[in-house]
């Protein structure tokens, strides 16, 4: 049977091997801990200490700013220094929490206190989720509380496990797959508890026959849990495009993974939600793979959340030249960043140092319309047509073209062999569309 | 620490550029021009050189005295020179090919904005500029070991049987890359693997051909042979059109769906001129004609978006 997969999508060199060998090592912080209030999509957390105030570790320091949002908990035991705005990575401001480590570890009351789930109600596990602060922990951190909120809970038939990680150089996933691959499928039990007619299936590329031996081995004797190989190919770990491999079923930028009767949950969220449910352990660390051809040592840590990257591009070495790029997430969607010093959230799965910045020199030339836009692009549109009607602003024809279902994975750009920065036209007119229709209805 | 760089994301290319493309395309042409020469003589390369440096130098001169950015170094005025040789005889006078060139760039190219501008065929166009102006010198086929011999496509037209040997070999009569449809396939196949074309764009317009041709010969009441057919879908400009030109980046749909609609345009062209006109050719009319239909075609040929139905009635 040929592997399952999706139509389009670009092979880039996948880079794994700099760090997939490399164990998961713990590390704990040296310097202060800084927790941004919008390490999700939503509103912004509210701080609910203030400064001097002595916080412990897994006490929540942040409440959900809203219904889609996520808690922020300390990952350390220490004093609060300061709140307040702080530059971000993205070059945005946010409000922030600092806290001095004071390297005691002091947990909160119930911390690490096991549960067990078969006893718990579907509120009690959803409000565990919610309390933990847990949200997507592949990159683009939607909180899980809400995607695990459904209207009808039987009307779930898949929970699908993205264990794609089809960017190229991150292998966080991949090391937790060989070496926690048990709370991986409690984490997945948990969840198929919430939706009672539902399979759950891990996703997995096929560049990780060993990940996929150890979940096979993990899942065995189970009736409702599977593993199911998927071709490499980026980006095969997109929402739709996963959706569409494991079930067949398409879904647009209208509709929900529930629409099509899915919830799809990254492999370290679910690791997480294993963590808060049964051990009342909120979102406090995370592993992050650190690479990258500027890095002496590429690695793969477990670390607090709040910790610099200064502290793990340490860890790993530090540089062996200095890098051209610095890029929180992969190669393929991944933010450059402007300095070394930013705090780790909980979407940040990769650290990548890139010692050539191979985009820089590039000067973009005429279109030659080769199509190759058209055949890379995983929602199948026409990128070549998006650009020019974003370029002319004509805001009307992109719409018609469909420029909103544009999922930004940066295929047409990658492909483009005139290194016309198509994704990027695309990204920013599909942006300012979608913020004139925000103002078109608050009138 | 240095500075670092910032930018939207990806952060990474693949290695193709518009130059590897259309050094790809020169590549897959050289069997072809190979065999022309090989066949023809020297003579046939000299039309080559003065065609291709007659493109190069008409990008260059354009560019230069209009101040604007020199950009022969992509190769693609190196394609339209060679594409353009390929379909000139090798009895061509030297300025025959200069003139063809100079206005393939100019003309077709330069004046509607340059690569991926234009919206017929350079070569092609130019072809049918000289073959319109000079007729005589242009359909004077060459003579071989000083034979004079007609084209397949004029002696299957006569009711004369071609052997297939000949066809595939470039043994025969014609212009200087036509001849041979091992060496075009061998180009196709380099072209095809390197994911430079699609196999749907030639394929749709030999295959169309083939099923117009047999078409309007049976409405006809001509008498129909395998070998007419064989004839009719290899001699000629038919491999060297479906190949090169029908799947020219700038001048065809983009759209896969579109590609093959396309083909059938040319197929159906070519029929229309070879069996119910008078033409023993037609395949070169029939591709800058079918280039006009290229934005209508790939309008109507725009890919679904994914997750996306049928637009239902309005009222639903």
């Amino acid at each position: 049977m040929p592997l399952k997969t999706f139509k389009g999508g670009v092979h880039p060199k996948d880079k794994k091997e700099l760090s997939e060998g490399a164990q998961i090592v713990r590390l704990e912080a040296k310097g202060e801990l800084t927790y941004l209030m919008n390490q999700h999509i939503g509103a912004p957390a509210k701080p609910i200490v203030n400064v001097g105030d002595r916080v412990l570790l897994g006490q929540t320091i942040a409440e959900a700013g809203g219904f889609v949002s996520a808690s922020v908990s300390a990952s350390v035991s220490g004093v609060v220094k300061s709140i307040g705005p702080k530059v971000t990575r993205s070059g945005d401001e946010a409000i922030a929490i600092t806290v001095e480590n004071d390297n005691e570890y002091e947990a909160v009351e119930g911390f690490g206190e096991p549960r067990d789930y078969d006893k718990m109600s579907k509120e009690d596990i959803r409000a565990a989720i919610k309390a933990a602060g847990i949200v997507g922990m592949g990159g683009a951190g939607f909180p899980t509380a809400v995607k695990c909120t459904v209207k009808d809970d039987s009307k779930i038939e898949y929970v699908i496990c993205n264990g794609a990680e089809c960017e190229p150089y991150i292998t966080c996933d991949y090391r937790l797959m060989l070496e926690r691959p048990e709370d991986a499928v409690l984490g997945m039990k948990i969840v198929l508890k919430l939706f009672e007619n539902a399979s759950g299936v891990f996703g997995i590329e096929n560049n990780k026959p060993l990940g996929i031996e150890s979940l096979r081995k993990a899942t065995e004797g189970s009736e409702r849990m599977s593993v199911l190989p998927l071709k490499k190919k980026y980006p095969q770990g997109g929402e739709r495009m996963l959706i569409s491999a494991v079930t067949g079923r398409k879904i647009n930028s209208k509709m929900l993974p529930a629409d099509a009767g899915c919830v799809v949950l990254n492999y370290s969220t679910l690791i997480a939600i294993a963590e808060a449910v049964t051990k009342n352990i909120p979102l406090v660390r995370r592993v992050v793979t650190v690479t990258g051809e500027a890095i002496k040592t590429p690695s793969n840590f477990d670390v607090p959340i709040g910790i610099s990257s200064k502290e793990l591009i340490e860890a790993a070495g530090g540089f062996t030249e200095d890098p051209e790029k610095l890029i929180f997430g992969g190669p393929m969607m991944g933010a450059a960043v402007y300095s070394d010093d930013l705090p780790i959230t909980k979407d940040s799965s990769c650290i990548l140092a890139l010692s050539k910045d191979e985009t820089a020199g590039l000067e973009p030339s005429e279109c030659i319309r080769c199509g190759k836009c058209l055949y890379a692009c995983p929602e199948h549109l026409m990128p070549i047509r998006l650009k020019n009607s974003a370029d002319a602003g004509d805001y009307k024809d992109f719409e018609a073209a469909h420029g909103l279902e544009c999922i930004g994975c940066g295929c047409c750009t990658y492909v483009c062999p005139a290194k016309r920065r198509l994704s990027q036209t695309i990204t920013m007119a599909k942006r300012y569309v979608l913020a004139e229709k925000k103002k078109g209805a608050a009138k | 620490m240095s500075k670092l760089n910032v930018s939207i994301s990806p952060h990474i290319r693949s290695k193709e550029t518009t130059t590897s493309i259309m050094l790809d395309v020169i590549i897959a042409l050289l069997p072809s021009v190979a065999v022309g020469i090989y066949v023809f003589g020297l003579r046939a390369l000299m039309v080559t050189a003065l065609s291709v440096i007659s493109c190069v130098a008409s990008e260059f001169l354009y560019e230069k005295l209009l101040k604007k950015p020199i950009t022969i170094k992509d190769l693609s005025a190196v394609v339209t020179g060679l594409i353009l040789a390929v379909n000139l005889y090798s009895t061509a006078p030297w300025w025959l090919p200069i003139l063809g060139g100079a206005f393939a760039i100019i003309v077709v190219k330069m004046l509607y904005g340059g690569i991926g501008q234009n919206f017929m065929n350079p070569a092609l166009a130019a072809r049918c500029f000289l073959l319109l102006s000079f007729s005589r010198i242009m359909t004077d086929y060459p003579a071989l070991d000083g034979v004079s011999s007609p084209t397949p496509l004029v002696l299957a037209k006569q009711g004369t049987v071609v052997p297939i040997s000949d066809l595939l070999l470039g043994t025969h009569s014609g212009t200087i890359g036509e001849t041979s449809a091992i060496a075009i396939l061998i180009g196709a196949a380099y072209l095809c693997i390197k994911g430079v074309i699609k196999p749907r764009e030639p394929l749709s317009v030999i295959l169309s051909t083939g099923v117009f041709v047999t078409l309007f010969s049976l409405i006809q009441g001509n008498p129909i042979t395998l070998n007419y057919l064989a004839v009719q879908m290899l001699g000629g400009g038919m491999l060297l059109g479906a190949v090169f030109m029908a799947s020219d980046y700038a001048t065809t749909p983009v759209t896969p769906w579109g590609q093959v609609v396309f083909g059938c345009c040319v197929g159906f062209i070519t029929a229309l001129i070879r069996c119910v006109g008078n033409g023993v050719e037609g395949v070169s009319y029939a591709i800058i004609i079918s280039n006009l239909l290229t934005p209508i075609i790939e309008k109507i040929t725009a890919p679904r978006p994914f997750g996306l139905r049928k637009e239902r009635a309005k009222n639903d």
